[in-house]
């Protein structure tokens, strides 16, 4: 019963702030509303017996992608009543984007076919001696190891690619080097004297 | 140490309070790990307060001035004080704020830092919960706490407190990378995210010796994670009059000020956890293990939270640019070549968690290791059956153990 409790209760708050997010008047409360469910999206996941997953996905999506996320968005100036301007004129177009969506996901459930022994390998128990990360860490570097790499090396790539758009050198920056700074030799560059009281230096 | 309150299976319990079904099924471990939560946060809420006049006093000594003396007997009674003061403020909101995001800033700040005590082990077997993956569960909540501040930041509706929010959001995401990297290193000397298993877990002393740099690095970061100086730029007084709490008074902002103590205590709590062998006596010497082992927990908490104080005694505040190129230029080349190499040595040595030389590996070199407790004491670690383990492993482990101790 608690269980269930827990469920409804989590999916509940995902699907009320799922369609926060894309009602919600301030960008930011939006965001934050994202937040919200990507937290919820991992209380289901850890009622699901896959913690890993919902750890990660705290770290990853909320921790990170997230942050990112409203950061951008804190700073943007957006003019609410002009964006709404023109919602009469584009709702068609959406709606015809919305639609073409859910007949795609309509199509998909309709021709939905689970592998052939899906069922009875639900039946059968989690094993006490392996735990979730391992099992994954197991799957992930022997069977789809190929895939995990390639999956890295696109990752790789668009870090590369982003990088070299954005890099830029500009002239005339001084910038501090360290390793200069301490590799000065204070005999060269500092002249110590003791000087007697009342006479100063010339 | 599920009897720790066993007052609630008692005769006395079922027979007279707790008589029905129902009660049993639900209102008893309810009531359990209320209890246990309170045992956790009353003491915690305890040592922030005396965290306070702690710093106080330690930078006060340290600056050859007096500190707090004039609160009760050398000011022990400043922290209460100083809370009252607060209490009694009024709760100013700006008029251009956000007010719902305002108010709930500091309550999550202050949240987050109590939520993410739930796995951390003091004793053996003294958590509330014991879960299979503890340590991405408190980089997790711990990688949570720039929300707080960015939301404080934004909802104040003033730019200092925004400028804070953003270099405070800039700085925890940097440094959670390089941290990221030393919990992979920890958790590859132990091969599990319990945490208990992992304060459990033996290694070699030559792992330790690797595995200290790992430890610098992590303290630093621990400081750039929670604000503190000299990376405390986020409120930053010469430039942002206060940061991201400008607009903050009375309880808000204590709650504030208060998460960021409770975040130090979580961060030492970690570094002790993951560095410095939990709630053994340290170096294992084993006629310490007289002394109970949640002192020994709070006096290693104590010795990392004496180093966050020295730190903002001893340092002047980084520039920025000076903290983004410390974080991505320094910090994160160096911990994946860390990881990397921590990874290939342990693999040479087949020393990896699930290598059956790694139990043989420990017990050859010598127990005086930091985080390795006696062998007599400790109850034997989690054992970790991977399907690396492979029998023929077996075998070649004597082979093995005289050049693991070659590597010391």
């Amino acid at each position: 019963m608690i269980e269930a409790f827990f469920f409804y209760a989590f999916s509940a708050v995902l699907l009320a702030s799922g369609v926060m997010v894309i009602s919600a008047k301030n960008p930011v409360h939006s965001v934050l509303f994202l937040i919200l469910a990507f937290f919820n999206a991992a209380g289901l996941f850890v009622m699901l017996g896959a913690e890993f997953i919902a750890m990660i996905m705290v770290i990853v999506y909320v921790g990170a992608v997230a942050v990112l996320f409203l950061f951008v968005v804190m700073m943007l100036d957006i003019n609410f009543a002009q964006m709404r301007e023109g919602m009469l004129k584009h709702a068609p177009v959406g709606g015809l984007v919305g639609l073409v969506l859910i007949v795609e996901f309509a199509w998909m459930y309709l021709n939905w076919h689970s592998a052939k022994d899906a069922d009875l390998h639900a039946f059968a128990p989690i094993p006490d001696t392996v735990s979730n990360t391992h099992a994954l860490g197991y799957l992930l570097y022997t069977e789809y190891v190929y895939l995990f790499q390639i999956s890295g090396l696109i990752l790789l790539v668009s870090m590369i690619g982003a990088i070299t758009l954005t890099l830029r050198t500009r002239a005339g920056v001084r910038r501090q080097n360290i390793a200069s700074q301490i590799a000065r030799d204070p005999k060269a560059v500092l002249k110590i004297e003791k000087i007697q009281s009342g006479t100063g230096v010339s | 140490m599920d009897n720790l309150f066993s007052v609630f299976k008692t005769d006395l319990w079922t027979q007279t309070i707790c008589k029905s079904e129902l009660c049993i099924a639900y209102v008893q471990p309810v009531a359990n790990i209320t209890l246990w939560i309170l045992s956790f946060v009353g003491p915690l809420i305890i040592a922030m307060a005396y965290l306070t006049y702690a710093e106080r006093k330690i930078l006060a000594v340290m600056q050859m001035r007096q500190g707090p003396m004039m609160v009760g007997p050398f000011g022990l009674l400043q922290p209460l004080a100083d809370g009252i003061k607060l209490l009694g403020k009024e709760t100013i909101i700006p008029s251009g704020a956000n007010r719902g995001v305002f108010v709930m800033a500091p309550m999550l700040t202050f949240m987050l830092s109590l939520v993410a005590w739930a796995v951390i082990p003091v004793n053996t077997g003294w958590v509330i919960a014991d879960i299979n993956v503890g340590v991405l569960y408190l980089f997790a909540i711990s990688s949570l706490g720039v929300y707080g501040i960015l939301m404080a930041g934004w909802a104040s509706n003033s730019r200092y407190a925004f400028l804070g929010g953003l270099r405070s959001a800039a700085q925890m995401v940097s440094y959670e990378v390089s941290m990221g990297f030393v919990i992979v290193a920890v958790l590859l000397t132990t091969g599990s995210l319990n945490l208990t298993a992992l304060v459990e877990a033996q290694r070699p002393f030559w792992v330790t010796l690797l595995l200290f740099p790992m430890f610098v690095i992590f303290v630093i970061s621990a400081l750039a994670e929670t604000n503190r100086a000299p990376f405390d730029l986020p409120e930053g007084e010469s430039e942002l009059v206060g940061g991201y709490n400008v607009e903050y008074s009375s309880m808000t902002f204590a709650l504030f000020f208060l998460g960021e103590y409770m975040n130090m205590i979580l961060m030492s709590g970690m570094t002790t956890v993951l560095f410095l062998g939990g709630w053994h006596p340290p170096f294992g010497i084993e006629f310490l293990s007289i002394v109970p082992g949640f002192i020994w927990f709070a006096l290693k908490v104590s010795f990392v939270l004496f180093v966050f104080i020295w730190t903002r005694a001893t340092l002047p505040r980084f520039r920025y640019d000076q903290l983004m190129r410390l974080g991505w230029k320094i910090f994160l080349p160096f911990t994946l070549l860390w990881v990397v190499l921590i990874a290939g040595v342990l693999l040479y040595n087949k020393a990896l968690p699930g290598m059956e030389n790694a139990a043989v590996a420990a017990t050859a070199a010598a127990p005086v290791t930091v985080s390795a407790p006696a062998a007599s004491q400790a109850a034997p670690a989690e054992t970790v059956t991977t399907e690396t383990a492979a029998p023929e492993a077996a075998p070649a482990a004597p082979a093995e153990a005289p050049k693991a101790e070659e590597k010391e």
